[in-house]
């Protein structure tokens, strides 16, 4: 680069941008959803259908896993997070004007990491909604887990 | 080219103090920080709600994550989330341009989107601290 020009954007970290952008919007909907569940819970009845329990006691959390709609709200949830997360992460450490190569390596380390997590939530948010709605659908089965 | 030197009269408090740090300037390190404890807390957070594929919930029954200490943790991530919301949610605004106020030839006495930005941002406080009351509520154990 010459003396005078100036680092040209790459295209695709305007999108990059903007889908940080819309995610934070999308997770303050969702995760707005979650907050109310589990600590408003007592003061909005909502998804709590034990309210003499905590919002997060077992039977609730399990009453919760048993719901299709929450299953997918908590997997695109996690998904919205970690991308949001951890390119809010990137962005922070790119400010540390790296060199490309260290650049390249960090954004593949974050985006290994974002996939592994995602994975993983997926699984078991999966692997709880099974596992819950046998048990609900079963009463009398006794609910070993896994 | 003559320089000129001015001495930090500010001493220690330039840190907190001096230069350019408004309170949008405090916003944007709060805002930072929150975010950086959200993320630490999720990539714990994913892993311990896991468990409960095994049947165990360390957040329940007097069980690891069921002590004093957590619970306040708990609450200041609560509290992170509501300012980096509320905070967020005013960056997009301003990002989109829609609460910068209008365009204007400058012309003194110059105007300042500050005008704009800062109702919001107060407002967005307002909010986050009702949030926090609500929130609280829950925590001290007035409500389940």
């Amino acid at each position: 680069m010459r003396e005078g020009e100036m680092k040209q954007v790459e295209g695709g970290e305007t999108a990059y941008w903007t889908w940080h952008m819309a995610a934070g919007v999308a997770i303050f909907a969702l995760l707005g959803l979650h907050m109310t569940t589990m600590h408003l819970g007592g003061l909005t009845g909502l998804f709590v259908a034990y309210p003499t329990e905590q919002a997060v006691s077992p039977a609730n959390s399990h009453t919760r896993d048993a719901s299709l709609f929450l299953t997918v709200v908590y997997i695109l949830l996690l998904g919205l997070a970690l991308y949001h997360g951890l390119y809010g992460l990137r962005t922070m450490l790119f400010e540390l004007t790296l060199k490309p190569a260290t650049e390249q390596a960090v954004t593949t380390a974050l985006v290994v990491v974002g996939l592994l997590l995602l994975g993983f939530g997926t699984w078991a948010a999966v692997a709880a909604h099974q596992g819950a709605a046998y048990h609900i659908a079963s009463p009398e089965a006794v609910y070993v887990g896994g | 080219m003559n320089e000129k030197h001015y001495p930090n009269s500010l001493g220690i408090w330039g840190w907190l103090g001096g230069g350019r740090w408004g309170l949008e300037r405090y916003a944007y390190v709060l805002h930072r920080l929150t975010g950086l404890g959200l993320v630490v807390y999720l990539l714990m957070h994913v892993f311990v709600t896991a468990l409960r594929v095994k049947g165990i919930y360390l957040w329940t029954d007097g069980r690891f994550f069921d002590r004093p200490a957590f619970r306040v943790g708990e609450f200041l991530v609560f509290a992170a989330f509501a300012y980096h919301a509320l905070n967020g949610l005013r960056l997009v605004l301003v990002e989109l341009g829609l609460a910068v106020g209008r365009p204007l030839e400058p012309v003194y006495p110059y105007k300042s989107s500050i005008g704009v930005q800062r109702p919001l941002f107060i407002a967005m406080m307002a909010l986050a601290a009702l949030l926090l009351l609500a929130g609280g509520a829950e925590f001290l154990g007035l409500v389940k």
